[in-house]
């Protein structure tokens, strides 16, 4: 495994501009290992989107032993640099790429034209061609199930949510997790803070200082910092961690994550792409297909509560549990969904209401 | 309702102090004369110096001290090429700032997932438990009311000691200074290492006290903010306060508004705290006399003795 950055990766340009020259890479050759690249969008730190992606990472390279080599490149902004940067790892002999952010997605099928016999593999975006596959995480299942526990423990019945940008994603997080709330306390409701950043430690913690201040005593938070988790812990509510389990930030204020999970992911599309039977899909996993898994729970979330929500859990994987299935009303009182009826994905990737429960009115993405 | 605001207050303090360091150091850099405009950068390298020195001594004093030393190393590269090697001060501070990003990311990789102790408010016994102002004059953190005394410092060293005055004068008209025996060099190196010192408090206080923890490129372009701040100010310390009180305050109460429902758009809520600190503070120096008295007319010229 080699290490670069953004900034050292400008040294293999030349060599980049070489391998140009030459015609798009051939196939690998027997007994070689699969390379296999790896974009980041922000350094991989300690917790967050990206250290989950590097997590999966390893647990591929684990489980494939010496038959693949990886290389991860992080940091790397979302637009021009983002080709190059593909480019740059298609040119290297690198069969397979994946590129972990949402705005890669032009530049990964723009270079996978360059590339027809490199295979690519894009997460949270939308399109596809023939050579380029696209993954994504159900995550809004976990939301629902922290949504669960949250009610559960908060005394106020105001729920605060830290936000990034409102984009279907993060709408659907919300929303499922309002789910969840009212589905143990119909009265509750959730505060949503938008805090225009996705990482922006001080924003973040002043956030959630400002729902707690509003009287939430459970947050959670869809940014990529540590920082709401510590702002509940030091002010003594409780959280939700995403991403990552962060106990470590918040020992006390921790009640348990929603995490993502790529290895065994990784680890069957790297599997393909050896045995030459890998072709191009577009995979929307959930708890089902372990993408999404809850943390340990806290000692102080009791027993009956930790059953609850386990079964819930069961429930969703076995496909007998929706978080959105009717009737489901949106927070003008407009219904969305009829009784019984369950939410299709395209529904539900272009959400853009807030569900009953949110408090206030989402701010449109267009 | 009496409980919020007094929170609001608090909490913009807290959320001003970053940039009234950051903005403060930069205002006396450039009455000397000098742009750096490698705020951002020195920020960064005090934050995750003042993080490394306070996790691995056990003293967060120690880690503030530190990461003003952090802030003045850097600042004292930028004062080397361009003071001494006649640099470009736009170029070389541009570059400080990039190279400060990736430097800071560099040091403090190991330093990622560590969990430290922060430096809590000041508690006199009782004091803050007066209501209402209690909480409001004694409920702060040190470090605030060490950015409040910087302030009084500066504005009393600017407008009322001699060595002000020969700062300013170097800032005015360098050659002048140079013909009456000042050296300006000299003085243009002190101003520049107090700003990176003070940029470094800045992020010491990042790291240390607000969101306590070094996470790479953790000022979030508050480095940018503080520059844009002396410039908006027009160069008086007493703006540069409001400015960065203004700005943290104004971010807060467009939070408060979102958690209470507000309907407006949060994208335009987003924009307010930029909108209202540029209006209030162009409205407040809008006389363009009054302007161009106040920015130092040598700023951003490299000064050679000889002529």
């Amino acid at each position: 495994m080699t290490r670069l950055s953004r900034r050292t990766s400008l040294a293999t340009l030349t060599a980049c501009a070489l391998a140009l020259a030459l015609p798009a890479s051939a196939q690998p050759k027997a007994g070689e290992p699969l390379k296999i690249g790896f974009v980041y969008v922000s350094p991989i730190g300690d917790a967050g989107w990206t250290f989950q992606h590097d997590t999966g990472r390893k647990q591929m390279e684990a489980a494939l032993g010496g038959r693949v080599t990886t290389k991860f490149i992080e940091n790397v902004p979302e637009g021009t640099d983002a080709e190059r940067v593909i480019r740059d790892l298609a040119a290297t002999g690198h069969h397979l790429i994946f590129t972990t952010s949402f705005g890669y997605m032009n530049p990964t099928i723009k270079v996978a034209q360059a590339f027809p016999n490199t295979k690519f593999e894009h997460a949270t975006g939308y399109k596809t061609s023939k050579n380029v596959g696209i993954y994504n995480a159900r995550f809004y299942e976990g939301r629902y199930l922290a949504g669960i526990v949250a009610g559960k423990m908060s005394k106020t019945g105001i729920a605060g949510y830290v936000a990034a940008f409102p984009i279907p994603e993060v709408v659907m997080g919300i929303n499922a997790f309002a789910r969840g709330l009212r589905s143990v306390n119909p009265k509750a409701e959730v505060k949503v803070i938008w805090v225009s950043a996705w990482f922006d430690p001080g924003k973040e913690s002043e956030a959630a200082n400002t729902l707690i201040s509003q009287n939430a005593d459970v947050l959670t938070h869809h940014t990529d910092s540590t920082a709401t988790m510590q702002t509940a812990e030091a002010k003594k509510v409780y959280a939700v961690a995403y991403h990552s389990d962060m106990s470590k930030y918040g020992p006390n204020a921790q009640l348990t994550a929603v995490t993502h999970h790529w290895g065994d992911y990784y680890t069957r599309v790297a599997q393909s792409v050896l045995d030459g039977k890998w072709q191009q899909d577009n995979v929307w996993g959930g708890i089902k297909d372990g993408m999404i898994k809850l943390a340990p729970f806290n000692k102080i979330v009791p027993a009956d509560v930790q059953a609850m929500v386990k079964k819930a859990e069961a429930e969703i994987a076995a496909g007998k549990l929706s978080p959105f299935t009717g009737p489901m009303k949106d927070n003008t009182g407009k219904e969305r969904l009829a009784a019984g009826k369950t939410i299709t994905d395209a529904e539900l990737s272009r959400m853009d209401y807030y569900v009953q429960g949110v408090v206030g009115k989402l701010p449109s993405s267009k | 309702m009496m409980d919020h605001a007094i929170t609001l207050l608090l909490l913009t303090l807290a959320a001003g102090t970053p940039l009234v360091f950051a903005a403060l150091g930069e205002l006396v850099t450039e009455k000397s004369g000098v742009l750096n405009l490698g705020v951002e950068g020195m920020m960064l390298v005090g934050a995750v110096v003042a993080f490394i020195v306070a996790t691995t001594s056990q003293s967060p004093w120690l880690g503030v001290a530190a990461g003003m030393a952090g802030g003045a190393a850097l600042s004292l590269v930028f004062a080397i090429v361009t003071l001494s090697l006649h640099a470009n001060q736009v170029a070389s501070g541009l570059a400080l700032s990039l190279f400060g990003i990736g430097l800071s990311a560099f040091i403090g990789l190991d330093y990622v997932s560590v969990i430290i102790e922060p430096i809590r408010p000041l508690t006199v016994h009782g004091l803050p438990d007066i209501p209402v102002v209690g909480v409001l004059l004694f409920g702060h953190n040190p470090l605030v009311y060490l950015s409040l005394a910087l302030f009084a410092a500066i504005q009393w060293f600017l407008s009322r000691t001699r060595a002000g005055l020969v700062l300013r004068a170097v800032g005015e008209s360098p050659q002048s200074a140079h013909a009456i025996g000042i050296s300006v060099v000299r003085i243009r190196y002190l101003a520049v290492l107090f700003g990176g010192a003070c940029a470094g408090l800045g992020g010491a206080y990042l790291s240390l006290v607000y969101s306590p923890s070094w996470a790479e490129g953790m000022t979030s372009g508050r480095g940018w903010i503080a520059l844009a701040l002396v410039v908006f100010a027009n160069w008086k310390p007493w703006r540069v306060l409001a400015g960065a009180y203004l700005f943290g305050g104004v971010t807060l109460a467009q939070f408060q508004a979102q958690g209470m429902g507000v309907e407006l758009p949060s994208q335009y809520l987003a924009m307010l705290p930029y909108i209202a600190t540029i209006v209030v503070l162009a409205i407040i120096s809008r006389n363009a006399a009054v302007i161009k008295q106040n920015a130092p007319a040598s700023l951003g010229r490299p000064f050679h003795p000889e002529g």
